[in-house]
């Protein structure tokens, strides 16, 4: 039975930072309907620029972090603004080309930078720290991860509920042209969006970082990440998360009780699976499109 | 000029005498090359024709009927080590082995077509996604396919012919790409390549049109699927050793980059495409040893980078083609050529 729930817990754990992930994809998708490939990447880019403030340039941590989040933001609104602004004739390929190029030039960047060997984070809390609550491990640093996602999901949650910036961001993705006629810019709205979505992206890249830190660090989170989004729904922010805890548990629980070797791969065909009976994901209405 | 008058002159293969005289050219000096020159540039080309075939069949999915695909490292792999266990395990010749593993690579992409018919953009690439590293983990895992530790190529014998060197099995490879490439050229002028582009452009109205979608798709998926598992078959011939390290995630996205660099919905663009980014893999692996640019290079990493990670310069390389690809000509390397061809024939207007 304590084998069952620290299964559960641990794969809670694991889940919140698909989560973080999937909640930065969906921020992109839902309003300009680019799947991101870039994100792991943004967020790899940001969490190694944290690690060259605190090392090479010894500033404390929260300032350090600050500075990371703010350098997150505008490399998302530059992203935009640079190159994803100035395609022509987007359709659905185009995008998935040219964010999975961008994916391969900061990924290129970094491990030019910083070459490919694993590094340390210093980060406060390490990996090891853990609490023991009744015979059940958890680890300070996934409790801070599950927290910090549970809070983005509802700050981000009510931000799209409730504010005017949010509400533009819904209009923008329904009908760009009708967005624009009531006066709302659209292009600023996506740059807006995309430099949400890389601060999201960051600070699920911060929480990894201490566990592992190399240029490859982000690709199973991101791909974990991009599957639970999907399997919400691409559009649905609760949907993601609840979609990344679901592949998260099953993950631990498939490791635990059938097969440990195919852990990673699990996730994969669960999301196959979903797609094959709720093509548009669990938490989204079936859009037909009009020929 | 160029106006068409009948039906057999849009499909005919080689429309003019100057084109036949060329095109024969082109066969004969494919054919004599290897006599000419090292043996690493017939490496070179055994590696650029395998992944011809690739972005050729990759092109017929993506390009002509619109469907994305990242998981065809995934059917790539099914090709290379079902060839290599027939031939091994069960003894079967290399010329019946080699279609068989395809076959079993294009049932598995008609597998993987029939969620594909009610999946479409973001959902579809997952999927694939999904297919690929699942079988990559498959195969890395279990005993018969040599797990971690990969799997030896061993001799092809045709007959009384053992094709042990690269220029040997040259001959052989481009013998096989050929043969695919016209297969692929005829089977778009069909009625069956215009089911598939009729799908790409609405697949709605293409259904009302009475185009049967589930099996034209899944159709689709199977053939392309057949030729990825042909170049992964022949592929494992070329490498002589085989391991799941090989057929990564990078590698379906290198393929997809192949295909969108040449130009989607042309064959032509997808030769050119793959040809121009296998070449600059090559040659990019070795980056310091490039003149000029390398020292400079060197001189960089030294100061600004590491010089540990200067290999992955590539990817800075590929991903920069990708985007500006998209961003300046989506046509790509085939809408390039269109463009000079078009600049010179009204010159100087």
């Amino acid at each position: 039975m304590i084998d069952f729930i620290q299964m559960i817990v641990s794969g809670i754990a694991v889940g919140s930072s698909y989560a973080l992930m999937g909640l930065a994809m969906v921020i992109i998708y839902k309003t300009s309907e680019v799947p991101n490939f870039a994100q792991g990447e943004m967020a790899l880019i940001s969490s190694f620029f944290a690690m060259m403030l605190l090392t090479s340039f010894h500033l404390s941590v929260y300032l350090a972090f600050f500075f990371t989040l703010v350098f997150a933001v505008l490399l998302g609104c530059f992203l935009e603004f640079a190159i994803l602004r100035r395609a022509k004739e987007p359709n659905v390929l185009g995008m998935i080309v040219i964010t999975i190029g961008i994916e391969m030039i900061l990924l290129g960047f970094v491990s030019w930078k910083f070459g490919a060997e694993q590094k340390t984070m210093p980060f406060p809390i390490g990996p090891y720290d853990s609490l023991i609550i009744r015979d059940i491990f958890i680890s300070k640093l996934e409790v801070l991860t599950l927290v910090a996602a549970l809070l983005l999901m509802i700050v981000l949650f009510l931000f799209f509920k409730f504010t005017k910036l949010g509400l533009a961001m819904k209009a923008t993705q329904q009908n760009r042209v009708a967005a624009q006629i009531v006066g709302i810019r659209t292009n600023r709205i996506l740059m807006i969006t995309w430099g949400i979505s890389s601060l999201v992206g960051a600070v699920a890249g911060l929480l990894i970082s201490p566990t592992i830190m190399h240029p490859y660090m982000m690709w199973d989170p991101m791909l974990k990440g991009f599957a639970a989004a999907v399997m919400g729904g691409m559009t649905s922010l609760p949907g993601a998360v609840v979609a990344a805890y679901l592949l998260g548990i099953i993950e631990n629980l498939f490791g635990g009780y059938v097969s440990i070797e195919f852990k990673t791969v699990v996730a994969f065909v669960i999301i196959v699976l979903v797609l094959c009976i709720r093509p548009s994901g669990l938490f989204a209405r079936h859009y037909v499109k009009k020929v | 000029m160029d106006m068409k008058r009948e039906y057999y002159e849009d499909i005919q293969l080689l429309s003019s005498p100057v084109v036949i005289f060329w095109f024969v050219v082109l066969i004969v000096s494919l054919y004599l090359f290897p006599l000419f020159v090292d043996n690493y540039y017939v490496y070179v080309a055994n590696y650029i024709a395998i992944n011809i075939i690739v972005a050729t069949g990759l092109n017929l999915l993506v390009g002509y009927t619109g469907q994305i695909s990242l998981g065809h490292a995934g059917f790539f792999a099914i090709g290379a080590y079902g060839t290599i266990i027939l031939m091994a395990k069960a003894g079967v010749p290399f010329l019946l082995a080699l279609p068989c593993a395809a076959l079993v690579a294009a049932g598995f992409g008609f597998l993987l077509g029939l969620p594909a018919l009610r999946l479409e953009g973001p959902y579809l690439a997952i999927a694939t996604l999904g297919f690929g590293l699942t079988i990559t983990q498959i195969i890395g895992r279990m005993e018969i396919f040599g797990g971690r530790e990969g799997l030896h190529a061993p001799d092809i014998i045709i007959g009384s012919w053992v094709l042990d060197t690269d220029k040997e099995f040259y001959f052989l490879l481009i013998t096989l790409t050929i043969l695919l490439l016209l297969f692929m050229r005829n089977l778009i002028k069909t009625r069956v390549g215009r089911a598939f582009i009729a799908i790409r452009d609405a697949d709605i109205a293409a259904q009302t049109m009475g185009v049967n979608i589930v099996y034209y798709k899944t159709l689709a998926f199977a053939v392309s699927a057949f030729y990825a598992g042909m170049a992964g078959g022949l592929y494992a011939f070329v490498l002589k050793f085989i391991e799941p390290e090989i057929f990564t995630l990078m590698m379906s996205i290198m393929f997809l980059a192949m295909v969108v660099v040449g130009g989607l919905g042309s064959m032509m663009g997808s030769i050119a495409g793959a040809a121009l980014l296998c070449w600059l893999d090559l040659k990019l692996r070795n980056i310091l040893d490039i003149p000029y640019i390398g020292d400079w290079l060197e001189t960089l990493s030294q100061n600004w980078f590491s010089i540990t990670g200067v290999s992955n310069i590539q990817f800075i390389v590929f991903g920069s083609i990708m985007v500006l690809i998209m961003l300046f000509e989506p046509l790509g390397l085939y809408g390039v050529w269109i463009r000079t061809k078009k600049y010179w024939r009204t010159w100087p207007f």
